[in-house]
């Protein structure tokens, strides 16, 4: 049932050119991305004479890829996210999903995974797209899975947490707005407090987390704290909704 | 018992401090039709809501086919088709899509889909708009889009929230046949401000005001509350009223505004051949005689009114 919501969404997003162009344009700009690492992988390590000046071609293009891919999304998720539930609140579709027989677990799931699934075809892409180096190149796989996978648990958490701030919200462009500076928020909070690094301010930041998947470290706390983020704000998400079956 | 679809038992809501629905409760059997009248605000839509597990009841409990709608919602969901008061449609989809969709997520089996669709589509008039995209349908095609979904699953009870709302005299009247037609296999349902409707589809009729339900029966006492026993009598010379009390069966005479003259008669025992009877031969000069009709309207307004001056 659960596959059933989230196909529902995912039909949702591709019934309208909205879904393709997203895709499409996003899809370009890590292209050229990618093109111009290559270029300057070249011009940079022509210059490089010392062995220890030389960095792999992997981190070279990853690194600005994925830092390019981490930053759009801040902008795109919020926008595909904020019709979830508000637009369904706004054009009074909920009791569709409500009467059917599904619990508010399986709408809140269904519904994440289906907007993660849209946002999992851009990532799984950028993981394509840096693989092809493989062709030419001995490309280090660690790094790269890494990447792709710090990049897919970033962008779960982005949606989780946009997931529930539409549902607080009838206005689409509210619920946007409002993922948005959230989002932004939790990123740079660590820039505030430099220094100490023990703080529990940096702890909640989400690029905190990020950067050792950028560098190519899966550590498990890190995945453990993104699946803890994505978890509560489900969580909060079905409450917010069980609300509205309680209070009306 | 099994045959019995809805069991509403004590139902209150309160929003507020406020009392929108209090103490409703009901008992539906398959194969009838249940209509919900009232007012504007009268907690219609609210009992709706509740019965199909859109909203959680303040106190009580609603069971369907016996299962408790807040122990097992799922199992209990699975035999209700709801029609809200706005239709709940995805608007950038197609017809079909749609219909697909609302039968995947009421647990239609992949194979039984396409069939599913069809049948709903037939049976709410929408074969020829397969294709098209809800949004770019009128508003009775998409209340009836409304109403295709609400039935797709087949469930045991439907319930529709003013179903004809929107569309034209024909489509009232297709809808109203599908209505009837529904009510044989399964339980119906529906709530309507239209009064005739009610009279034309429903086996049973509930009038609920301020929250209140005020009248809970069959339709016939309805109807009998309507055809009271009353004449229209008009006489061109007419005697004195308690010239007219000797008619046999007569228990009360009063003019009207019009010059026409209300005979009230007991229960049963009809005085219109012995009015007829006496007018000829004392020469009161009959020229109207019929049954006194109270609309629907009336005797809603009635209930209603009854309840505000006890309260």
């Amino acid at each position: 049932m659960i596959l059933n919501v989230a196909r529902k969404e995912l039909k949702s997003v591709f019934a309208s050119p909205m879904g393709w162009v997203i895709l499409a344009l996003l899809q370009f700009a890590f292209g050229t991305y990618f093109l111009n690492g290559v270029n300057e992988y070249f011009e940079v390590m022509s210059g490089a004479i010392r062995p220890a000046e030389r960095t792999g071609v992997t981190s070279f293009i990853g690194q600005s890829v994925f830092g390019l891919a981490s930053f759009v999304m801040l902008f795109s998720v919020p926008l595909l996210s904020m019709r979830l539930i508000s637009e369904e609140r706004r054009s009074n579709t909920l009791p569709f999903l409500f009467t059917a027989p599904l619990s508010l677990t399986e709408i809140v799931i269904g519904k994440f995974i289906g907007l993660v699934s849209f946002l999992s075809i851009l990532v799984l892409m950028i993981g394509v797209m840096l693989a092809t180096l493989n062709v030419w190149a001995d490309i280090d796989l660690g790094y790269l899975i890494s990447n792709v996978l710090g990049l897919w648990l970033l962008v779960a958490s982005f949606s989780a947490l946009g997931l529930y701030f539409s549902s607080l919200t009838a206005q689409p462009v509210v619920a946007a707005i409002i993922t948005f500076i959230a989002l932004f928020g939790l990123l740079i909070v660590d820039r505030f407090l430099t220094g100490d690094d023990a703080t529990v301010v940096n702890y909640l930041s989400l690029m905190h987390h990020f950067q050792p998947f950028a560098r190519g470290l899966i550590d498990t706390a890190d995945v453990a704290y993104f699946l803890l983020f994505i978890l509560t704000f489900l969580t909060l998400t079905v409450r917010r909704l069980d609300a509205d079956r309680l209070r009306g | 018992m099994t045959t019995l679809t809805v069991e509403a038992n004590h139902l209150t809501r309160i929003y507020g401090g406020r009392e929108a629905v209090s103490n409703v409760s009901f008992t539906l059997s398959k194969g009838e039709v249940l209509g919900f009248l009232g007012p504007n605000g009268a907690g219609k839509s609210t009992t709706m809501k509740m019965l199909t597990g859109n909203l959680a009841p303040s106190q009580g409990s609603v069971k369907i086919c016996g299962i408790d709608m807040i122990e097992n919602p799922k199992e209990a969901k699975a035999l209700i088709g709801y029609l809200p008061e706005t239709p709940p449609l995805y608007r950038e989809f197609t017809v079909d899509e749609f219909l697909s969709v609302a039968a995947r997520l009421h647990g239609v089996t992949p194979k039984h889909i396409k069939a599913a669709v069809q049948r709903a589509k037939e049976r709410c008039g929408l074969t020829e708009m397969s294709n098209r995209l809800i949004e770019n349908l009128s508003k009775g095609y998409q209340q009836r889009v409304g109403i295709a979904q609400a039935i797709i699953h087949n469930p045991m009870v439907v319930i529709l929230d003013e179903p004809t709302v929107g569309l034209d005299p024909i489509q009232i009247r297709d809808i109203r046949a599908l209505i009837k037609e529904l009510g044989g296999e399964h339980s119906v349902i529906l709530s309507t401000h239209i009064l005739p409707e009610v009279e034309m589809v429903c086996d049973h009729v509930q009038i609920i005001d301020k929250g209140k339900l005020v009248f809970n029966g069959s339709i016939d006492i309805l109807k009998q509350q309507r055809h009271g026993n009353k004449l229209v009598v008009g006489l061109s010379k007419p005697p004195v009223n308690e010239e007219l009390l000797k008619v046999k069966g007569v228990e009360a005479v009063e003019t009207l505004e019009n010059g026409l003259l209300r005979i009230r008669y007991a229960a049963g025992k009809t005085p219109a051949e012995a009015l007829v009877e006496a007018a000829v031969k004392k020469g009161w000069g009959l020229h109207q005689i019929n049954p006194d009709q109270t609309s629907l309207e009336d005797v809603f307004v009635q209930l209603t009114y009854q309840d505000t001056a006890a309260a």
